[in-house]
C-alpha cells in the first residue's frame, strides 16, 4: 500500500463506515483497555503524589537519628547500655562527616512526642517543645507567616525566645491579640514570641507540626535543665550523596565514638527520609507495573476482539474478497488491505481510548485542583512514556492481531467469486 | 487468442478424486463471440476458471495472447487477470458499499491508475453502458439489468483482451437478458473477444460459435 495515497485510506474508511455500530462495538474493548491503562497508572501516581505530598515539604535528603539500647556486649561494656548522644557528638559528627551538609541536635520537653502545658494569660495549650538549630529550618522547611526563626544570635545569648506554631497561636492568642514581643510560660518559664510559622505538610503531620514551639537550642538545654543531652540528631544529607550512605557512614562513626559493637543492630536508631522516599518509590513503581500489566490484559481482550471481527467480516466478505481477487488484486494487495483495516481499527480505538483516559485524568486533576481538597489523592497525570508505551504496545497488538484474518483472507480463492 | 491444447484437470477430495476435465481442446480467434455450453457437470465452470486464470490444470497448454499460462505464481496470475481478462459473473459481484462509479473504477485500483483518471474512465463506460446518471448510485439501488451493466464496464474498465462472461444472464429476465446480450455484442463489434458460458440456448444462438462440453470433453465447435 502507498500509505502517502489518498485511495487506500477512502478504500478504509468506506470498509470501516459501511457497519459503523459495530466497528464502534468491537473496537469499544480496545478503547476501553487504553482508557484503563491510562486511569489505573494516572490514579497510582496521583496516589504517589498524595502520599509524597503528605510525607511533606520534608527534605528528601533528611534523616534522623537517636540513641537506644546496645545488643552486643563490647570494650567491657554489658549489653543493653543505653546510649545518650550529647553535643560533643555533634561537634565530632560535624567535623568527621564527609556525607553531611548539616547536623542538627534537637531536644523534645518531655521527649519524642512529649506534650506540655503551655500558658499565656489565661489559655492554656499542649504543645510540642523543641530545642532547636537555625538549621532544622533546613531541614524541615517550615513558612514563617510573622516575625523571625531562631536564629545564631539566640543561640550565643540564650534567649528566652519562641517561634510558635499556626495552631500553637490560635490556641494560645485571641485572634487579633498581637503575637510577637508578647509572653507565653512553657513549664514556668517565659520566652518571648518572636515568629509564627506554618507546615508544608498536609493533613495530621500539619496539625501536629504546628502545634509545636520552637526555642534555640541552648536555652532550651539550660532553661529545662538538660544540660548537654541531645534529644536525637536531624542531618542534611549531601544532595549527591544516596540516603543510605550517609546514615551508614554517620552509625560507623557514631558506633566507634560511643564505643558500640561496629556490628550491633542497635544502639541507635534512625529514620531517614531517603529511605522513606525510596521505599514509596518502590511500591508505587509496583503499583504502576500492576497496573499496566492489568490494563495491557484489557488491551488483549479488546485486541482479541478486534481480531475475532475481522475474522467473522473476512467470512462475510469471501465473495467481495474473491471478486477483488479476479479483478487482479494481488495476494499481498489483500493481506496488506487486511493488515491496515485491523491495525486502523486497533489504533483508531485506541486513540480515543487514550484521549478519553487522559481528558479524564485533567477533568479529576482540575476538580481536585478546584476543590483545593489537598487530600491523599493529587495530580493524577500519565507520563508521555507511558503513554507512548500503551500505544506503541497497542499497535503491536493490532498488528499481531491483523495476522490471522489476514492469512484467512489469504485463503479466499479468486475462484469464490464465480461461486453462484 | 485463447489456445487450448489437451487441458486435464482432477479435482482431488480425500480418496476420491475426479477428472473435470479429460483433455480440452479449444481455439477462439481474437474479436469472436463464443459460447460455452453444457450441462451441469459438464466442467463448463471448471474451463471458465481455468481460462480466467483463477485455477490451475494438471496437464496440457494454455495460451493466452499467445504467451503459455503454465504454472504461474498467484502474483503473475493476478497481474495477468487485470491486464487481460475482464469477468462479468452471474450474481454481478458488485461490491456493495461501493458505488457504481467505483465499482467500474476497482480493476484500476489495483493497476495503480490515479484516482482522478480513474474516475474519468469510470464515467466514460458508465455512460457508454448507458448508466452516467446512475454513477452516484449503489448497487442495492439498481436493478439486476443495470448491476449487469455496471458489472460489464467494469470489465472493461481495465481494456482487457478477453471478457470472460459466466452465466451473464442467469439472474436476469428474458427482456433485460436481450439488453444485456445486445450490449456485450456491441462490444464485441468493437473486436473485444469474448467468451459467454451459458446453458441457455438462446443466449448461445446470439454468439457466433457454440463449444458444447459434455463429461470433460468438447462435444463439438461447431458453427452457428
Amino acid at each position: 500500500m502507498r500509505w502517502w495515497e489518498r485511495d487506500p485510506w477512502l478504500e478504509l474508511a468506506q470498509v470501516l463506515l459501511r457497519n459503523p455500530f459495530r466497528t464502534l462495538l468491537s473496537s469499544l474493548g480496545v478503547g476501553w483497555g487504553l482508557f484503563m491503562i491510562l486511569i489505573t497508572v494516572g490514579a497510582s501516581n496521583g496516589l504517589e503524589e498524595g502520599v509524597k505530598a503528605d510525607m511533606g515539604n520534608r527534605v528528601k535528603n533528611s534523616a534522623f537519628l537517636w540513641g537506644e539500647s546496645t545488643s552486643l556486649p563490647y570494650k567491657g561494656y554489658a549489653r543493653g547500655r543505653g546510649i545518650e548522644l550529647t553535643t560533643m557528638d555533634v561537634a565530632f559528627l560535624e567535623e568527621n562527616a564527609t556525607t553531611l551538609e548539616a547536623v542538627a541536635p534537637r531536644n523534645q520537653l518531655g521527649g519524642w512526642r512529649g506534650g506540655n502545658n503551655v500558658t499565656h494569660g489565661l489559655k492554656t495549650a499542649a504543645c510540642g517543645v523543641y530545642g532547636d538549630m537555625p538549621v532544622y529550618k533546613d531541614i524541615d522547611p517550615i513558612v514563617i507567616m510573622e516575625g523571625r526563626y531562631i536564629n545564631e544570635r539566640d543561640l550565643e545569648d540564650r534567649r528566652k525566645v519562641a517561634v510558635i506554631g499556626k495552631r500553637a497561636r490560635q490556641l494560645l492568642f485571641d485572634r487579633e491579640e498581637q503575637v510577637l514581643g508578647s509572653h507565653i510560660q512553657i513549664q514556668g518559664v517565659t520566652f518571648t514570641v518572636v515568629g509564627v510559622y506554618r507546615s508544608q505538610q498536609t493533613g495530621e503531620d500539619a496539625e501536629e507540626s504546628e502545634n509545636s514551639i520552637f526555642t534555640p537550642y541552648t536555652t532550651f538545654n539550660h532553661a529545662f535543665h538538660m544540660g548537654d543531652r541531645v534529644g536525637w540528631l536531624s542531618l542534611l544529607i549531601r544532595e549527591e550523596v544516596p540516603g543510605d550512605t550517609a546514615v551508614a557512614e554517620v552509625l560507623r562513626l557514631l558506633k566507634a565514638q560511643k564505643s558500640v559493637h561496629p556490628d550491633d543492630p542497635r544502639g541507635f536508631g534512625h529514620w531517614s527520609m531517603a529511605e522513606m522516599h525510596e521505599e514509596m518509590t518502590t511500591v508505587f513503581s509496583a503499583f504502576r507495573w500492576v497496573s499496566f500489566v492489568f490494563g495491557g490484559l484489557a488491551l488483549l481482550a479488546g485486541v482479541i476482539g478486534i481480531m475475532n471481527i475481522m475474522l467473522i467480516t473476512i467470512k462475510e466478505r469471501t465473495r467481495e474478497l474473491g471478486v477483488r481477487r479476479a479483478l487482479g488484486a494481488t495476494p499481498a494487495n489483500i493481506v496488506v488491505q487486511i493488515m491496515v483495516e485491523t491495525l486502523t481499527l486497533t489504533v483508531l480505538a485506541g486513540l480515543v481510548g487514550g484521549i478519553l483516559g487522559v481528558a479524564t485524568l485533567e477533568a479529576l486533576d482540575t476538580f481536585l485542583v478546584a476543590s483545593e481538597e489537598n487530600g491523599i489523592f493529587r495530580n493524577p497525570h500519565v507520563t508521555l512514556d507511558v503513554l507512548l508505551t500503551a500505544l506503541g504496545t497497542m499497535t503491536v497488538l493490532g498488528a499481531f492481531a491483523g495476522v490471522l484474518p489476514a492469512l484467512r483472507a489469504l485463503r479466499v480463492e479468486p475462484v469464490e467469486a464465480l461461486r453462484t | 487468442m485463447i489456445d487450448l491444447l489437451g487441458i486435464t484437470k482432477t479435482y482431488t477430495t480425500g480418496a476420491q478424486s475426479m477428472q473435470v476435465l479429460k483433455g480440452v481442446d479449444l481455439v477462439v480467434e481474437t474479436g469472436e463471440l463464443v459460447a460455452i455450453m453444457g450441462s451441469s457437470g459438464s466442467g463448463k465452470s471448471t474451463l471458465l476458471n481455468i481460462l480466467g486464470l483463477l485455477d490451475g490444470y494438471d496437464e496440457g497448454m494454455y495460451r493466452l495472447g499467445g504467451k503459455n499460462m503454465a504454472k504461474l505464481t498467484e502474483r503473475r496470475a493476478a497481474e495477468l487477470r487485470r491486464e487481460m481478462l475482464g469477468f462479468v459473473f452471474q450474481s454481478f459481484n458488485l461490491i456493495g458499499f461501493k458505488s457504481a462509479a467505483e465499482n467500474v473504477a476497482l480493476p484500476l485500483y489495483y493497476q495503480k491508475v490515479p484516482r482522478k483518471d480513474r474516475l474519468r474512465r469510470s464515467h466514460e463506460l458508465l455512460e457508454r453502458v448507458g448508466l452516467l446518471e446512475w454513477a452516484d448510485h449503489l448497487p442495492s439501488q439498481m436493478s439486476g439489468g443495470q448491476k449487469q451493466r455496471v458489472a460489464i464496464a467494469r470489465a472493461l474498465a481495465a481494456q482487457p483482451r478477453v471478457i470472460l462472461a459466466d452465466e451473464p444472464t442467469g439472474a436476469l429476465d428474458s427482456a433485460t437478458s436481450k439488453e444485456v446480450m445486445a450490449l456485450l455484442k456491441e462490444l464485441n463489434g468493437d473486436a473485444m473477444t469474448m467468451v459467454v458460458v451459458t446453458h441457455e440456448a438462446e443466449i448461445a444462438a446470439e454468439c457466433q460459435r457454440t463449444i458444447r462440453l459434455r463429461d470433460g470433453l468438447v462435444e463439438s465447435a461447431a458453427d452457428v
